[in-house]
C-alpha cells in the first residue's frame, strides 16, 4: 500500500514537472524551452556584456588590455568579482559545516586502521598519483580566471589527493598546520575585501590592474581570491576527511 | 535535445531509483556515485565545464568517500 501511494505521488510529481517544462514561456508559470531563452531580456545578458569588456569593442585574446574585469572566463568573473560577497558567504557555509563535523567526530587523536590490507603496488602508485592530483588542483585554482575551474573544484581535487594518501596508508594523519592554514586563508579573504573597501570604496572591489585578457597575471584580484579560496577549501575538506578517519582515545 | 543526453538522463533516473530501492547501503552509495559521474557528462554536453569539474570532484569523488567512511563508522558502532 505504501509503495502504491509513493508511486502515485512520484507519478504526480513527474507529470507536474513535465507540464511545467513543456509549457511556453508566455505562460506565467512556464520555463522557456532549452535553447530558446531570449538572453537579451535577461539579467545574465548584462553580466555577459560586462564580464570582460565594459564597452562594445571586440575582445581579442592576448591583445585587449585594461578590460573591466580582464577575466577570460565569464563564470569566474561573476563568481569572484561581481558577486564576491556571495562567495564569501559560501566559504563561510563550508567553514561552519567543517566545524560541525569537527565538533561531532573530532577530538579523536587515534587513527582508524583500514579494514582491508592494501597491496604494495597500490601503495607506491598512490604515492606517485597523489602529488600529481594536488598539482592538478593547484593548476585548477591558479588558472581559474583563464580556464574552467576555480577555487572550489581545485580545493576538492587537493582534498581527493589527501584522501588517496590516507586511504592506503594506515599511519597518515593531517598535520596541525591545516587548521592554521584554513583560518589564515579565511582571514585573508576578508582582509582583501577590506583593502578593496579602503582603496576603491566598495567591499571586495577590484583594486589591482586588470592586465591583458588571457595572461596569467591579469584579471586583478580574481587569481588572488581564487588561490585563497582554493587553499581554504582544500584544507577544510582534508580536515573533514581527517575527522572521519579518527576516533577517540589516546594517541596511537 | 540529442539522443545521447536523453539516454544518459534515462540511465540516471534508473540509477537513482535503484539507489533507493536496493537493500544494501553500500550498493546505494555506489549507484549515487555512478549517477554523479553521468551527470558530469550531461553538464559537459550542456556546455557548463565549470560545474562539471566541481561535480566530478565533489559529487563523484569526495561525497562517495565520506559516505563510505561514515558507513564504516556505523558498522563499527554496531559491533561494539
Amino acid at each position: 500500500m505504501k509503495r502504491m501511494i509513493s508511486a502515485l505521488i512520484a507519478l504526480l510529481f513527474f507529470f507536474m514537472i513535465v507540464t511545467v517544462l513543456n509549457s511556453d514561456s508566455s505562460d506565467s508559470m512556464g520555463i522557456p524551452r532549452y535553447g530558446e531563452v531570449k538572453l537579451s531580456e535577461r539579467v545574465s545578458a548584462k553580466y555577459i556584456e560586462k564580464s570582460v569588456n565594459g564597452n562594445e569593442d571586440e575582445i581579442n585574446f592576448g591583445i585587449t588590455a585594461d578590460a573591466e574585469t580582464g577575466s577570460a572566463n565569464m563564470v569566474t568573473s561573476i563568481v569572484v568579482n561581481y558577486r564576491s560577497f556571495d562567495t564569501l558567504g559560501e566559504v563561510t557555509v563550508l567553514f561552519i559545516s567543517a566545524t560541525g563535523v569537527g565538533l561531532i567526530l573530532g577530538g579523536g587523536r587515534k587513527r582508524v586502521g583500514s579494514a582491508i590490507s592494501v597491496s604494495p603496488v597500490v601503495k607506491i602508485a598512490s604515492r606517485v598519483i597523489a602529488p600529481l592530483l594536488m598539482v592538478l588542483g593547484i593548476y585548477v585554482f591558479v588558472h581559474g580566471h583563464l580556464t574552467p575551474g576555480g577555487g572550489f573544484p581545485g580545493g576538492a581535487i587537493i582534498a581527493a589527493g589527501f584522501l588517496l594518501l590516507v586511504a592506503v596508508d594506515d599511519e597518515k594523519r593531517a598535520s596541525k598546520g591545516l587548521k592554521i592554514l584554513e583560518g589564515t586563508m579565511g582571514l585573508l579573504y576578508v582582509l582583501i575585501g577590506i583593502a578593496g573597501l579602503l582603496i576603491s570604496g566598495s567591499f571586495l572591489k577590484n583594486f589591482l590592474p586588470t592586465g591583458v585578457v588571457g595572461e596569467l597575471f591579469s584579471a586583478g584580484i580574481i587569481p588572488v581570491v581564487y588561490s585563497v579560496i582554493g587553499l581554504k577549501v582544500g584544507a577544510e575538506l582534508s580536515g573533514i576527511v581527517d575527522d572521519f578517519i579518527s576516533e577517540g582515545g589516546d594517541e596511537a | 535535445m540529442n539522443v545521447f543526453s536523453f539516454i544518459i538522463g534515462v540511465v540516471m533516473v534508473g540509477l537513482a531509483i535503484f539507489a533507493i530501492e536496493t537493500k544494501k547501503l553500500l550498493t546505494s552509495v555506489i549507484m549515487l556515485s555512478a549517477m554523479s559521474l553521468l551527470s558530469v557528462i550531461l553538464f559537459v554536453i550542456m556546455k557548463a565545464p565549470d560545474v562539471a569539474i566541481t561535480e566530478a570532484s565533489v559529487g563523484a569523488g569526495l561525497t562517495t568517500a565520506i559516505f563510505l567512511l561514515s558507513l564504516r563508522k556505523l558498522k563499527r558502532a554496531d559491533v561494539e
